[in-house]
């Protein structure tokens, strides 16, 4: 390993941790108003609703592709249904990237 | 979801429920770690920095971008920046948990803060708002982060030496497994109007706001979700749904009190 990817690593390591402990060791002795404590209940939807639709709507070009060319977007609708009928998250999984997989190299 | 059982009482009861309820979504996880693996070998780190980076920074997606970026040779602080704001989010999942974790010591939020990642994050605060009295729920989180890491270097190690017989790993469709992980983990949340509403204005922003650097616009919508989350929650609230709020928070309350 090189000296710079010793640095790469350690500041990518530094600003990471950074995000994540201190925050984790310090609001919970903070006194958090009701109201913070309400609105972060929603973070877990929020966050991950944020990474899921630009990942399935934003072609390759960076323009919103809502069309049928979009494996992306069929095999989000995919996983949509099988999460939303059998609750089963593992098999939501691997049907969603077998739909993918198949809308990518199966179909013309 | 499996986090709907609750483990009982003991501190190995919640370690073994925290690994159950993480292991479905390190399938989706495995086949990320292989690319960022093969990737970032074919970019140009050594092996050792590839693992490196999954042993000390364990955060997928600003290891992937970082990555890329050394491809491209940017300079190292710009790469640290960017990974600062692409991991910006955890800094939510930190002050969601925290009033959970208040009573533990620092033994346990350090390497808990270090370990702490999406798929975690999800499994562990339903965890934390199950309003049972279990004293032992970091254990849960323990058993989840321990799942999370050891399959991340796992699947590392493999898209390092598997790397150069895949060939395209980007036309396998494997960047969707975290995708499609992400959406197994969103659905069983849209249970309630307020967290449906959190999701569709959160998920509508990051498309409209996807040009802004780094990912900030992920965090951005985020905020957005949570302020459409709290705005529909008030609009909708009928009593019953106030007292059994009431109950629940009073319930945690308890929980982050001993």
């Amino acid at each position: 390993m090189s000296e710079q990817e010793i640095l790469l690593i350690l500041g990518m390591f530094l600003v990471t941790f950074g995000v994540r402990y201190p925050v984790l060791a310090l609001v919970g002795k903070l006194p958090l108003p009701e109201a913070v404590f309400r609105a972060l209940r929603y973070v877990p939807p929020a966050v991950l609703a944020a990474i899921i639709l630009p990942a399935m709507v934003v072609g390759e070009r960076g323009e919103v592709a809502l069309n049928l060319n979009n494996e992306y977007l069929l095999a989000g609708i995919v996983t949509f249904l099988v999460a939303w009928r059998s609750k089963n998250t593992l098999l939501t999984i691997i049907m969603g990237m077998a739909a993918l997989v198949l809308l990518k190299n199966a179909l013309p | 979801m499996a986090t709907t059982t609750i483990p009982q009482g003991t501190p190995r009861a919640e370690l073994l429920a925290g690994v159950r309820a993480t292991l479905p979504l390190v399938v989706g996880a495995v086949p990320f770690g292989i690319i960022f693996g093969a990737l970032a070998v074919a970019n140009g780190l050594s092996p050792a920095a590839a693992l490196g980076m999954s042993a000390f920074v364990f955060a997928g997606s600003s290891q992937f971008i970082a990555s890329n970026m050394v491809a491209g040779s940017a300079p190292i602080p710009f790469i640290v920046l960017t990974t600062f704001v692409v991991n910006l989010r955890h800094s939510l999942y930190a002050a969601t948990l925290a009033p959970y974790m208040r009573h533990l010591s620092q033994r346990w939020l350090i390497p808990l803060g270090f370990w702490l990642t999406d798929e975690s994050f999800v499994v562990v605060v339903q965890r934390f708002q199950q309003t049972d009295s279990s004293p032992y729920k970091h254990y849960f989180f323990l058993g989840s982060a321990l799942a999370m890491y050891s399959f991340w270097q796992l699947s590392t190690l493999v898209g390092i030496v598997a790397g150069q017989s895949i060939p395209n790993p980007q036309n396998w469709g494997l960047d969707f497994a975290l995708i499609a992980t992400f959406i197994a983990m969103l659905v069983p949340l849209l249970v309630a109007k307020p967290m449906l509403a959190a999701a569709l204005v959160a998920g509508v922003a990051a498309v409209v706001l996807r040009d802004l650097p780094n990912l900030l616009g992920l965090l951005i919508a985020a905020l957005l979700g949570l302020v459409a989350g709290v705005a529909t929650e008030r609009f909708i609230r009928t009593p019953l749904q106030e007292a059994m709020a009431v109950a629940k928070h009073n319930a945690a309350q308890e929980e982050v009190g001993r």
